[in-house]
This record gives C-alpha cells, sequence and structure tokens, in this order.
C-alpha cells in the first residue's frame, strides 16, 4: 500500500469526533394540481428515511443515479431545503433549532461548491468580488488591504493567476471558473464543504487537476466534505467512505474499499457492473450483465423495497416488506432482506 | 477490402468574432463496414464537427469545410448537391446525437418522426412503416411499442428517448451510424444498456459504428480503434488495444493517467495534463499540445509532428515520441 493511500485510510479513526449525524432525513415534496384552486394530490418523496454520519476529517461519497435525492440532501446539509421530518446534528448542535446568530456562524463553518460553475458563478461580478463576497458579509472589520491580500492568495492556493481579480466569469474556462467556485468557499476558513457534483461538468484532463485540488485542501485545512457524485470511480479515488442511494434510500453505506471491493447490496453491484474501466484488456475480460429496467418515477415508488422491479435476485418478501438497515461485521450498513 | 469510409485531409473552418478558428485540421481516418471506430476528445477538440461533417450538417455560415475528401464507398460526399447528399444521409448513414430532448421534435409523435425516414428512404407506404416501427421499436427493447408510436418525447425517459433515436438511426437499414456521444446525458445504469445494446444491434446487422465520446473507459469497452483527437487534429491512432497498452502521444498518456478507474489502487494520485486546452482561434504554430508537454523540445514549437507509423496499424504525431518510449520503459 503507498504512502498516500495509508493516509487515506488512516484519517477518520473509527471513534473519531461525528461533525455530522444525520438521522431518519425525509424531504416530502407535495405535488399540486389545478390552476386557481390547487391542491396537493400526492407527495414526492426525494428523501425517505435517510441516517448516516460524517466524521471530522472524513470525505463521505453519496452516489446515486438522478432523481434519487443526493442533491437534496446536500441542500438540507446546507440549510437550503427544509426537511419534512429527521433531524440533523452538526457539531452536537440540532440545526433546526438554531437561533439567528448561530445560523451566521453555521454558514460560515458550512460552504458549498456546485456542479456547473457556469450558472453557479454570478455572471456580473467579477471573480474578485465573487471570490470576496464572504469576507464582505462576514468580516466585516477587514479593511479593503486585507481582503485584498485574502483575496491573492485564495487565488494562489487555488492555482488561479492572481490578474484574474479583474476578469468576469465569461472570459474563463471551466476549470478557472470550477477553481473560483473553490476559492470562494474556502474565503470563510470552513470546516465542512458539501460538493455536489463539483467535478462532473469538465474534460478529463482538467477533472483530474480538481480533484487533486480538491485533495490538496482537504489535507492542508483539514476539510471535511461531503461528495456529491454519480461517477463511481472518481467517488473511489475521493472518498473514504461512500453511501449508494436509490430512490430516496441509502442502500448501502461503508467503507470505500469494502464496498468497492465486495458490495454487498444487488444495487450497488450493478451500478459497479455498469462502469466500464479504460482498460480494453481487463474490461473486455469483465462479466456484462446489465441490469434491465428504468428508474422508477419517485412519484409511485414500487411497494417493498424500491429496487426490487429492477433487481436480479428479488424474491416475494422484496416485493411487500420494506427492507431496514443492518449492520454487517465489517462496520457497513446494508438495506436489503437478501444479503 | 474497400473501406466503407475513408476521410481524408479534411479541414473546417469557422469564422467567429474572434477570427478565424481552425476546427478541424486535415484529420484523416477510415472505417470498414462492420466495425466500431472511436473519437476521443475533450470538448473544444474538433471530434464532433468532423462528424457532422460526413453528412453534410455544418452550420455554414459560420462553419465551412475547406478541404480533403469525404469518401463513402468510394463516392466523395462533399462533391454531391445536397439532394444527392440527403439520399445518403439517413438512409445509408445515420446519426445518433448526445441529448435525446433537443434532438427529437417535441411536438412530433414518437411514429411520426420514426415513419418520416422510413417512408422518404425505402417508400414505405403507412402501415408498411408503421410495422416496421413497430419492428425496430422491439428491437431497441421499448416495450409496448404500439401505444409508444402515439406518444411524444416528454412522455419518455431519457434512456426511452435515446433507445428511439437509435431506432430511427436503424430504421433504414443504413450501413454507417455515426454516434456523438450517445450516452452522455445517461445514468450510468442506463448508459450501459443503451451502448451494449447499440453494440448488439451493430454487430448483428453489420452497421459500422463511429463513436465519438470522452470517456475513456467507454471507448476501452466497445471500440475497435480508437482517434485521440487534440485541438482539431488526430494525435493518436490505433487498436484499441495497442493505444491502451502503448499509448504513444503525451496527450494520450497524460489522458489515461487524468482518469481514477475502479481497478486500480486506490490512493494513487492522479496525474493531471498540466495547463488548459488551446484557444482554437489562436492556435500557435508547431504541435498544439507543445504548451502543456513535457517532452516539449524546440523543434515542437515550430513545426507540426505528422502522424507516423509506430507500429503496425499504430500511429502518432509527435517529435519526441523517443523520449516517451524511453520513459515508458524506465
Amino acid at each position: 500500500m503507498s504512502a498516500t493511500n495509508a493516509a487515506l485510510n488512516s484519517v477518520p479513526a473509527a471513534d473519531s469526533e461525528r461533525l455530522l449525524s444525520v438521522e431518519n432525513l425525509q424531504v416530502h415534496f407535495p405535488i399540486r394540481e389545478g390552476i386557481i384552486f390547487d391542491k396537493t394530490v400526492g407527495q414526492v418523496k426525494a428523501v425517505d428515511g435517510v441516517s448516516f454520519d460524517i466524521r471530522r476529517g472524513e470525505t463521505l461519497g453519496l452516489v446515486g443515479e438522478s432523481g434519487c435525492g443526493k442533491t437534496t440532501i446536500g441542500r438540507c446539509l446546507l440549510k437550503l431545503e427544509t426537511p419534512t421530518a429527521g433531524s440533523i446534528h452538526y457539531a452536537g448542535r440540532d440545526l433546526s433549532r438554531l437561533d439567528a446568530a448561530e445560523m451566521f456562524a453555521y454558514r460560515r463553518q458550512v460552504q458549498a461548491v456546485f456542479q456547473d460553475p457556469f450558472s453557479s458563478l454570478n455572471p456580473r461580478m467579477s471573480v474578485g468580488d465573487i471570490v470576496t463576497e464572504p469576507l464582505v458579509i462576514h468580516d466585516k472589520k477587514a479593511t479593503f488591504v486585507e481582503r485584498a491580500h485574502k483575496l491573492k492568495e485564495l487565488l494562489n492556493i487555488c492555482g488561479l493567476p492572481v490578474n484574474l481579480a479583474d476578469r468576469y466569469p465569461h472570459e474563463m474556462s471551466g476549470g478557472q471558473r470550477q477553481r473560483v467556485g473553490i476559492a470562494r468557499a474556502l474565503a470563510l476558513r470552513p470546516e465542512f464543504i458539501v460538493c455536489d457534483e463539483a467535478v462532473s461538468a469538465l474534460d478529463v484532463s482538467i477533472q483530474a487537476q480538481i480533484i487533486r485540488l480538491l485533495e490538496d485542501l482537504r489535507e492542508e485545512f483539514g476539510l471535511t466534505y461531503l461528495f456529491i457524485g454519480h461517477d463511481l470511480s472518481v467517488v473511489r479515488h475521493l472518498c473514504h467512505r461512500v453511501a449508494v442511494m436509490y430512490l430516496g434510500k441509502l442502500v448501502e453505506v461503508g467503507d470505500c474499499d469494502a464496498i468497492f471491493q465486495d458490495a454487498k447490496h444487488p444495487y450497488t453491484q450493478a451500478l459497479l457492473m455498469a462502469v466500464p474501466v479504460p482498460d480494453p484488456e481487463k474490461e473486455r475480460a469483465r462479466s456484462h450483465e446489465y441490469i434491465g429496467g428504468e428508474i422508477p418515477s419517485p412519484r409511485n415508488p414500487p411497494p417493498g423495497c424500491v429496487f426490487n422491479p429492477r433487481c436480479p435476485i428479488s424474491e416475494n418478501q422484496c416485493k411487500t416488506h420494506i427492507p431496514q438497515s443492518r449492520d454487517l461485521p465489517d462496520g457497513r450498513k446494508v438495506s436489503c432482506h437478501l444479503c | 477490402m474497400g473501406k466503407l469510409l475513408q476521410i481524408n485531409d479534411l479541414a473546417v473552418e469557422f469564422q467567429t468574432p474572434g477570427g478565424l478558428l481552425q476546427a478541424v485540421n486535415g484529420i484523416s481516418y477510415s472505417v470498414s463496414g462492420g466495425e466500431i471506430v472511436a473519437i476521443v476528445g475533450e470538448s473544444g477538440s474538433g471530434k464532433s464537427v468532423s462528424a457532422l461533417a460526413i453528412l453534410g450538417l455544418v452550420p455554414t455560415p459560420p462553419g465551412r469545410v475547406v478541404a480533403g475528401e469525404i469518401l463513402f464507398n468510394g463516392i466523395d460526399l462533399l462533391q454531391l448537391d445536397s439532394e444527392a447528399l440527403r439520399d445518403i444521409r439517413g438512409r445509408d448513414i445515420s446519426m445518433v446525437f448526445q441529448e435525446p430532448m433537443t434532438s427529437l421534435n417535441p411536438v412530433l409523435t414518437i411514429g411520426r418522426q420514426l415513419t418520416e425516414g422510413m417512408k422518404i428512404h425505402l417508400g414505405l407506404n403507412r402501415l408498411q412503416a408503421r410495422q416496421r416501427a413497430i419492428e425496430v421499436l422491439t428491437t431497441v427493447g421499448i416495450s409496448d411499442p404500439e401505444d409508444r408510436l402515439k406518444q411524444y418525447p416528454h412522455q419518455l425517459s431519457g434512456g426511452m428517448r435515446q433507445r428511439v433515436m437509435i431506432a430511427i438511426a436503424l430504421s433504414c437499414k443504413p450501413k454507417l451510424i455515426i454516434a456523438d456521444e450517445p450516452t452522455t446525458a445517461l445514468d450510468v445504469t442506463i448508459q450501459a444498456q443503451v451502448l451494449s445494446l447499440m453494440e448488439n444491434l451493430c454487430k448483428q446487422m453489420d452497421v459500422a459504428l463511429v463513436l465519438i465520446t470522452h470517456n475513456l473507459g467507454i471507448v476501452a469497452r466497445y471500440a475497435e480503434r480508437i482517434n485521440v483527437m487534440y485541438a482539431g487534429r488526430i494525435v493518436e491512432s490505433g487498436t484499441a488495444l495497442e493505444v491502451y497498452a502503448n499509448p504513444s502521444h503525451p496527450y494520450t498518456v497524460g489522458l489515461l493517467n487524468s482518469v481514477p478507474s475502479l481497478d486500480q489502487e486506490r490512493g494513487r494520485r492522479l496525474d493531471p495534463i498540466p495547463g488548459n486546452p488551446p484557444d482554437m482561434a489562436a492556435l500557435g504554430e508547431g504541435c498544439s499540445f507543445a504548451p502543456r508537454c513535457r517532452f516539449v523540445q524546440k523543434r515542437c514549437r515550430s513545426e507540426v509532428p505528422p502522424l507516423t507509423l509506430v507500429s503496425d496499424e499504430h500511429r502518432s504525431a509527435c517529435w519526441e515520441i523517443d523520449s516517451l518510449r524511453g520513459e515508458n520503459a524506465a
């Protein structure tokens, strides 16, 4: 095992401090119909009873296909969405009970990097303004010179030339824009960053640069990440632990190595099988039994286990009983009747 | 055996406010019948434009095919008038685009869009076309094909829409399909379904496939031969096995080192290519990869390296191939 690999595995000891704990989180969106007298005709259970912890210094990968609710969880942690039920504790405090001052402090601790660097940066603000805006809000006493100094430092850390400060987002490439988004997230020296598909829109060579940057920053500032993504190779590369979601529910949570070497849940197995390995010899030697079917609409999720219509090993009980999350001896949690 | 498609020195220019842009700069490659050829490159490398040129779909203006020939069964498509080209497009060569929501017409039913080509190219009447439409929808794995014919694109999921696109592409029994990032917009499990379906159908019907993608995993899985594009030129080409085993251009090496892979040791540091892709409107002299290349020498900055044979059927355009090889061997 290489030195870096050892570092990757050693950071979050099993009993290290919990930074964030999510318990039975539910987010339901009402479906309204009618134009004048609209009424609620149903619910989309975007997130339906999700529990997980994130330890300090750890990177948790949240993977799943589109519509599975992974972004909604990220938005709940950022307080951009109010959960229907369940609780989120950050450093021991319940997020739903923060008063205004605590909320202000929380927003400083927790930052976000979004997928699309085109729409997540204000096109009318210069890079300098974008990156220093958090400072203007949270560090009111800082002088202009101090801010300029900080800006220079942030651009440096993120590998951007300092003369970019006067430029506007449209003048930059996708990779540079994503670096600006990261610099903005770092401005207040947060503890925790939600990366929502932060590298998905980038070209291969630029994606690798941004992954390297995220790794370096994690080491330098002791950051904790929630890394939301759909690319399993990237998630495996960057994360200590991984949580796999399907249709609003977590199907498997555990250490990256355990899950990627020996996935238990049939959905995790199917996901892994579907990702081609960039090596023709190995790839062509692999078995390719792709699961059929489509992801059901979260408006009418199937009864029982939500994965049962596509599951290759489903039995009768899967169609009627919702599987509960179980702890396996190696510390991971799986929601499946049959594994 | 003659080549089904032979592209020679194709060049495409775009007139932009920033100046003349060489989107495709003298590329040559060929596709044999029934073969899967991948064109790999990052955005702006000219991979899509080169494919659009085959079908005469480069938007003109601002684009213009300025040089080269595209021989399909020996006929130069660039010399054909628009009517003759229309006969080939959709019948002998068809196309699958990336975004099935924008490439299907939202106000026409699936049935109408599926049968249009068959009526024109195969001369089928309404009933025959409908029958054939049901057949192709079944082959692409769509359930209740008769009901689907009456539906509109927005009523289908992304994976279903892409299957409909493939059905349209196959409906006139083409000899060549050009697929431009056919699964980039789809989820991984759906992507695997759609791609293996395309592969199976192409093998069954002996249809050649030009697969344009940036995903090196997909290329490794499906392609028999690869052309790697960078800044409008092919920088490396060869069989998939050969190119992955012995990448012979610094850009290809960099790409392969940039992707995290499920089969590699975790914790391996990625080794990204430094810098950004070049501004296509302001390409300098010499090799376009030179500013990002570790092996760069004086000559690279002044002369464009030609695509030369490095081993059987494997070509690379690099002046410093010996230093690259030397490092690989070390």
